[in-house]
């Protein structure tokens, strides 16, 4: 009852100053991807030595858990994103795209080190996919050989953006 | 530090323990018995019952181009310590040496990969199949005439 009788006294303006305070209005879209971006649950899949900054990055001195995305999951269908950390083999690649596609939508990929964005040192080899993007859609690419656990994080803020606002990154799936 | 049984005898002494005309070739710690596919198993089976050679260290495989192709193997006398290596020397047109994993199983996998990446194939093998390379994979790429191509 004291509540009410409060709004009784509250002008027109002060009204919209309570509901602009109060109320907050978007589409559920845009809760659930600003929650996702902020929760990326990645697979454990290392390939090469690629996979060791990324543990690095699991780790106490980086400690990715300051944004959320600590929980490497063992297994694809409880993953929001995959780092393809290391260099894709032929051999491997059957077995990659059915982990991605055992992934429950929605769904990334972040292509981490020189070897997944292009296959590396390896580009010309018989054995080695020339980057992932030639199996899987890569929404993120992280340069170098390795890249740094900075870079990592950073890649993953990129996602995170990309996630809250599609607009921002339009790349063409191939 | 490990003893080379070659270091210790004559060629022909060896042939004569052996029971087969074998060559030696090499220097240093690529000294070799040379044989060929033909000799391979009984000079093999010698090895294992006359000098003790009871474990296969490695099965690898080199591509001499114009001289052709060569089985290399590894082995090592628990027993007496001692270390020896086998070359077996075939063509590349034929590309066939029998088996020895009737002698050592553990020689399994060594072939599937010598078969895999140089295209010999082993005669009376188990199964021979590729190991590392995808099932469709076409050519054997450490021969030095494959040809390096794009795959996608
Ligand atoms: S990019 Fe470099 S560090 Fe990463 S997997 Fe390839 S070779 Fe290894």
């Amino acid at each position: 009852m004291e509540i009410e009788k409060g709004i009784e006294r509250l002008n027109d303006q002060q009204v919209e100053e309570f509901v602009q305070k109060n109320i907050i209005l978007t589409s559920l879209d845009a809760v659930f991807n600003w929650a996702r971006g902020r929760s990326l649950w990645p697979l454990s899949s290392g390939l090469a030595c690629c996979a060791i900054e990324m543990m690095a990055t699991g780790a106490s001195r980086f400690d990715m858990a300051r944004f959320g995305y600590e929980v490497f999951r063992p297994s694809p269908r409880q993953a929001d994103v995959v780092i393809v950390a290391g260099t894709l083999t032929w051999k491997m690649a059957p077995a990659m795209k059915r982990v991605y596609e055992q992934m429950a939508e929605p769904k990334w990929v972040i292509a981490m080190g020189a070897c997944a964005c292009t296959g590396g040192p390896f580009n010309e080899s018989y054995a080695v996919v020339p980057g992932v993007d030639k199996i899987l859609p890569v929404d993120v690419y992280i340069p170098g050989c390795p890249p740094r656990p900075e870079a990592l994080l950073d890649g993953m803020l990129k996602l995170k953006e990309k996630i809250q606002d599609p607009s921002k990154a339009r790349v063409k799936h191939g | 530090m490990v003893k080379f049984l070659l270091d210790e005898f004559e060629p022909a002494q060896l042939s004569n323990l052996l029971g087969q005309e074998v060559a030696i070739a090499g220097e240093g710690v690529s000294r070799a018995l040379i044989v060929t596919p033909e000799q391979l198993i009984a000079t093999m089976e010698a090895l294992v019952t006359k000098l003790g050679f009871d474990y296969l260290g490695d099965l690898t495989s080199v591509d001499r181009g114009a001289e052709g192709l060569e089985v290399v193997y590894h082995l090592y006398s628990l027993t007496n310590q001692r270390e020896i290596r086998v070359k077996a020397k075939v063509d590349a047109e034929t590309a066939t040496v029998p088996t020895v994993t009737t002698i050592w199983p553990g020689a399994d996998w060594f072939e599937r990969e010598v078969y895999d990446l140089m295209g010999i194939s082993f005669a009376g093998h188990p199964n021979m199949t590729r190991l590392l390379l995808p099932e469709d994979f076409e050519g054997h790429p450490l021969r030095k005439s494959y040809k390096l191509q794009k795959r996608v």
